[in-house]
């Protein structure tokens, strides 16, 4: 970087010598190797494409009688919603936990510690198991006031903790644990200076987290959150253990009866991708959205057009790696 | 309005401020001077309460800060009282602390319309007359790292104005400025002040000081070391280091 700076300067200095005087046409730089690389890539993709095209052994004929099945289509349901309500658990929860962790009250503090520390430190797997089968553990559930025999409420474990609500749970409080740790990150990335500019307004704490200190955070909050929203549709999968009915356990109740494995877990690949691409939509409007008063947005440009033009003025963004390798 | 005496304050075992005393009286400037680290932003930040005193009596507008008086005996202030008493006190940070994802319209107008309740539409009329007043009647719409450090100050004095302070404290509102954009953001102070607010400034600006000040303060090491008309403290100082540190400045 330290190096690159002067030879800047100099590029900078000569650059403006030519077009001080009359206009000429300028020729961009031809990457030659650019296209040499991308010819390559693409003739191993295609070869890897009609390979896996004419495989036998895939079934492409049971991919496609698949696909588009009501029993996929359920799967996908449950699995959408389960990815929705785990991720507004996770969230919700996440940020009552980031805001204990960084709280004054040290009671609250090491509670939510705790919290993170177990669930974050135990199997996914594990808890998921584990709520699936509470009811071997706790056959009812009551709410009452803890060695007294006053209850409020008393249910039978297994009819309130369907395998749907164990899923749930047990999705939502692992999120929260990660959440927390997003939200808490993104809550101290915000510069003390704007709380500070709030409480002298008469803005009171709660207010400023609100108003002022988290809608800031969301610029750092939301690239990590929307990785973890990406995580949580595909381990919505593991909930099959606990029959909860999601699109893998659908699709595993197909290929315990017809043997046809890989055809099947090809069915679930296309739309976990599907969903997936999807939730790059509102990621990318969430980003501009809490971006607003930031610098303007990249303009938008494929990756096509950008291999083959713009390349030169490019090279300042692709990073001082890249320049550097083009000067040799 | 503002009444310190014997104000201390320290960070663990470090002395910041060593008892205060001083007095603002309603509609005075007072302009802070001083060497870094001699407590000048640290006083400042007690008169709202952004930091609590550990000795001595502070009091604004004859209340006492962080506390309410109840025959001899002081009660510690809510959450939402001090929230309240913050209200009247009007503050400017030498690095703006504009809220960058609103507007400066909308940062003037938050909170007029989140803590004091005015409908949108007034506080909107509001906060256009106070940009207006400020200079900045056509950035309404721009966000804050769309404008210069100058005309961000600016929204900030504004957005402080909007509550409708009693007091406006300025902790070296043009330090961190550009040398040609020092001048807009005193000309606002200057014009607040001719227009009867009470300001305590923190200012290096020594002809600002002897211009606008009523009383100039010089601060050292936590203490009072001198105070007084201006054209005295700043012009013929009678302390050595008052001396000292106006011939580093000047
Ligand atoms: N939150 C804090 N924790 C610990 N020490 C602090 C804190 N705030 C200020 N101090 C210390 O208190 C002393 C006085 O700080 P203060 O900011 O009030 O000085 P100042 O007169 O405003 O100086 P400057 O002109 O540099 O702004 C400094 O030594 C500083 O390090
Ligand atoms: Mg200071």
């Amino acid at each position: 970087m330290a190096a690159l700076t002067p030879a800047g300067a100099v590029c900078g200095a000569r650059a403006t010598a030519p077009h001080a005087g009359e206009s000429r046409t300028v020729v961009p730089i031809r990457h030659w190797g650019r296209w040499l690389a991308a010819a390559a890539a693409l003739t191993s993709l295609v070869g890897l494409i009609g390979s896996l095209a004419g495989n036998k052994n895939l079934h492409w004929d049971i991919v496609g009688h698949y696909v588009f099945a009501d029993l996929v289509f359920n799967g996908l349901a449950t699995t959408l919603w389960l990815t929705a309500a785990a991720m507004a658990v996770g969230l919700g929860l996440g940020v009552l936990v980031a805001v204990m962790r960084l709280s004054s009250n040290p009671v609250l503090r090491t509670l939510a510690n705790a919290f993170v520390w177990i669930f974050r430190g135990t199997p996914l797997l594990v808890q998921i198991i584990f709520w699936g089968y509470a009811g071997a553990l706790y056959k009812h559930i009551l709410i009452g006031i803890p060695f007294t025999h006053i209850t409020f409420l008393d249910m039978d474990t297994n009819t309130v903790l369907t395998p749907a609500v164990a899923a749930l749970l047990a999705l939502g409080l692992n999120e929260a644990a990660y959440a927390s740790e997003i939200v808490r990150a993104g809550i101290q990335s915000v510069d003390a200076g704007q709380a500070e500019a709030a409480h002298s307004l008469g803005m009171r704490p709660a207010l400023t987290t609100r108003r002022i200190v988290l809608p800031q955070a969301m610029r750092v909050i939301i690239p990590p959150l929307g990785n973890e929203t990406i995580n949580m549709l595909k381990m919505t999968a593991l909930v099959s253990v606990i029959s909860a009915h999601d699109l893998m356990s659908n699709i595993q109740d197909v290929y315990a009866q017809n043997y046809q494995v890989i055809p099947m877990l090809v069915v679930a690949s296309i739309w976990y991708l599907i969903l997936v691409t999807a939730l790059g939509l509102p990621q990318s409007w969430l980003e501009r959205r809490y971006g607003r008063g930031t610098a303007p947005a990249t303009p938008a440009t494929g990756p096509l057009q950008r291999l083959v033009t713009g390349a030169a003025l490019r090279i300042s963004r692709t990073g001082p790696a890249a320049s550097t390798d083009s000067k040799g | 309005m503002v009444h310190a005496e014997g104000v201390r304050k320290h960070f663990g075992k470090v002395s910041v401020l060593r008892g205060i005393d001083l007095s603002v009286e309603r509609g005075r400037v007072c302009c802070l001077l001083g060497p870094s680290g001699s407590g000048k932003s640290t006083f400042l930040r007690c008169i709202n309460h952004l930091e609590k005193i550990d000795g001595g009596s502070l009091s604004v507008d004859g209340a006492p800060v962080g506390h309410r008086q109840q025959g001899n005996r002081l009660y510690e202030l809510k959450e939402r009282e001090i929230a309240r008493a913050r209200r009247d006190i009007g503050m400017v940070f030498q690095r703006f602390n504009l809220f960058p994802h609103m507007t400066a319209l909308e940062n003037v107008m938050e909170a007029p319309v989140k803590v004091a309740g005015v409908t949108r539409a007034e506080a909107r009329a509001d906060a256009l007359r106070l940009l207006d007043r400020v200079g900045l009647a056509d950035r309404a719409e721009r966000y804050p790292a769309q404008l210069s450090g100058g005309q961000q100050q600016r929204v900030a004095i504004a957005r402080a104005l909007a509550m409708k302070p009693k007091l406006m404290l300025f902790d070296e509102p043009t330090s961190a400025l550009d040398p040609e954009l020092v001048g807009e953001v005193l000309d606002v102070m200057r014009q607040l002040a001719a227009e009867g607010m009470t300001m305590v400034v923190v200012t290096h600006e020594i002809g600002f000081a002897r211009e606008v000040a009523d009383t100039a303060v010089f601060m050292d090491g936590g203490v009072v070391v001198e105070a007084g008309d201006p054209r005295q403290v700043l012009g013929d100082p009678q302390q050595e280091r008052t001396r000292t540190f106006l011939s580093k400045v000047l």
